[in-house]
């Protein structure tokens, strides 16, 4: 019998001939990613570490993103804790505000390498799935343990194998595509599980792969995973990684999957997900013409270039409309420059959009962009729940960047096709 | 004891809210703030020993511990849900918090139901009714046994 790629990269991590599903297996990650938290997570284990100190240097991943620059004193001390605890343990992977979002910036940095095993304090962490990675998140207590013993349990997973057929159509993105397939399988449709991606993968981008596995968490799923293919490589070689640094690995012809599913992308729509669960999609169509008081363009979902620039083909030379207003948020420096280099930040910046600070900002709501009671919110964010950006009494669509662009010029929800034709 | 009863996808925003995430880090700051969005009622009246039921997908969303860390430092006694999202279910074996997942009981629970629990037997009595759940497999009884992740993994430390 074959094996699925989660089964063989936790056969491999744990020194194991072979895994099956629901065995624990004992590993060391080749990363563990901690954020702002990571002041709350080393609160945990002073005395610990005055002791024994990090087990593994090279391990921890650090960058502060979620509250940057700081909102009050309390933020700007958490950062100084962080700080401060990566330059006394000597961690060479530290990464300060500015940098970008965490997610982003373990890709771009090089952390993120094929068959590696990487395990984070945020639920996020599934995105490097997009370049062949199990990653997976955990709490702030198991990355406190990581930092003292560099090694935790996982159990191994059963597979869901989802087959991609065709290609997207015009005014279609890997959102309305993930935001499908997650209304369908439902929020907890993946529990447990690991999710591949199979068939013409060729056909997405990394930075839509990257879109999709980043939603893997709201399927419930351990980790959401892309085989390694020439796009791949390409990516990891634009940004400096030598292709021997990596081993891919994917799954056998003969594994064995709980469940196989297909998708015919051209038959893809544009489609939202309405308040307050990710599952809750409806096509654009259905809820037309909805009012719209505040929309986002970015994140860790959708913060890439290539997102600002297909708002930015929609918003070229138009303006938002006053009954609404527009954030971007770029997932990171590099991408910030970049859009600005390319002048598409000029455009958005020229349509009314109001550009914040490669991080979370508005997606948690901490600061930047919270929403007041009864106002609605388009965002290309990963969630919609209930008071979360802030304001229990607001509401939160999620949908692809086409769609949220074309609806910011009218201030209502708007398919992004018609907007593209005119 | 009170029993409270939620739906299905309590998520982690509704148990604890992300704008207090790097505000709140000890438990009594976080219990304030516990299922605010949710149940306005609970911060206040929860009390030692209580159990609290949930739907399907209990505690899905951001990798946010407060909610453990706070319901346990409340004395919540279990929580018991028809599933649970992975991130929620390792942070509860990591703060000791007992998590019971068991559908029928769920289903079966009509309000002013008696509810008794034996965790070592895996049983849960709802209203007089018996309902089995799987127990936890022993590496992870270890940790909870242990008092949690953080004792365990210094007992591991002490050992090397």
């Amino acid at each position: 019998m074959g094996k699925t790629f989660a089964e063989k990269v936790l056969a491999a991590k744990s020194g194991q001939a072979e895994v099956v599903p629901g065995q624990i297996v004992i590993v060391s990650p080749d990363h563990l990613l901690t954020h702002d938290n990571t002041s709350a997570i080393v609160g945990k284990i002073k005395d610990d570490l005055e002791e024994h100190g990090v087990a593994r240097a090279e391990m921890p991943v650090i960058v502060l993103d979620h509250v940057i620059p700081a909102a009050s004193e309390k933020h700007a001390a958490n950062h100084r804790t962080a700080r401060e605890f990566a330059e006394k343990q000597k961690l060479p992977h530290f990464y300060d505000i500015g940098v970008g979002v965490c997610h982003q910036v373990l890709m771009e940095k090089g952390h993120a390498l094929p068959g590696r095993l990487i395990v984070g304090s945020d639920s996020h962490t599934c995105s490097y799935g997009a370049v062949g990675v199990f990653s997976t998140g955990v709490d702030r207590t198991e990355s406190a343990a990581l930092y003292l013993r560099g090694e935790t349990w996982l159990r191994v997973p059963d597979t869901i194998k989802i087959t991609l057929h065709g290609k997207l159509r015009p005014g279609v993105s890997a959102k309305d595509l993930v935001l499908t397939i997650i209304g369908d399988i439902g929020a907890d449709g993946a529990a447990y599980q690991a999710v591949e991606f199979h068939g013409d993968v060729k056909n997405l981008s990394i930075e839509e792969r990257f879109t999709i596995a980043n939603m893997g968490v709201e399927m419930g799923a351990k980790i959401a995973v892309f085989p390694v293919d020439g796009a791949a490589r390409a990516y990891l070689a634009s940004i400096g990684v030598d292709e021997k640094a990596y081993e891919p690995v994917w799954a056998d012809e003969d594994a064995h999957y709980i469940r196989k599913l297909s998708y015919d992308m051209d038959a893809i729509e544009p489609v939202v997900a309405a308040p307050h669960t990710v599952d809750n999609i409806k096509k654009v169509s259905e809820l037309e013409g909805l009012e719209i008081d505040q929309c986002l363009i970015g994140t860790c979902t959708n913060g890439r270039l290539s997102d600002f620039a297909a708002a930015a083909s929609i918003l070229k030379g138009k303006k938002v409309s006053p009954r609404t207003r527009l954030l971007v948020l770029p997932a990171s420096r590099a991408i910030y420059e970049e859009a600005m280099e390319k002048g598409i930040l000029a455009i958005l910046s020229r349509a009314g959009g109001v550009v914040l600070p490669p991080g979370c900002g508005p997606c948690l709501g901490a600061h930047q962009g919270a929403l007041a009671p009864g106002e609605k919110c388009l965002s290309t964010a990963n969630r919609n729940f209930k008071g979360r950006m802030g304001c229990k009494e607001a509401e939160i669509y999620l949908a692809g960047p086409e769609t949220v662009a074309a609806s910011a010029i009218h201030g209502r929800l708007t398919d992004p096709r018609k907007e593209m034709t005119r | 004891m009170t029993v409270w009863k939620y739906g299905d996808d309590v998520n982690t925003d509704m148990l604890f809210p992300g704008k207090y995430t790097y505000t709140c880090a000890t438990a009594e700051e976080i219990k304030p703030h516990l299922l605010e969005d949710l149940d306005p009622e609970f911060a206040g009246k929860a009390r030692e020993g209580d159990i609290i039921f949930g739907g399907k997908n209990f505690g899905c969303g951001s990798s946010r511990e407060q909610p453990t860390l706070g319901l346990k430092a409340v004395g919540v006694r279990a929580i018991v849900a028809k599933s649970f999202a992975r991130i929620f279910y390792r942070s509860s074996i990591n703060q000791g918090l007992l998590l019971v997942e068991c559908p029928e009981a769920v289903d079966a629970y009509k309000e002013g139901d008696g509810v008794e629990l034996d965790a070592t037997a895996g049983e849960i009595r709802v209203g007089g009714k018996a309902f089995a759940f799987p127990k936890l497999p022993p590496e992870i009884l270890a940790i909870r046994d242990a008092g949690g992740l953080l004792p365990y993994t210094r007992e591991m430390l002490k050992k090397k």
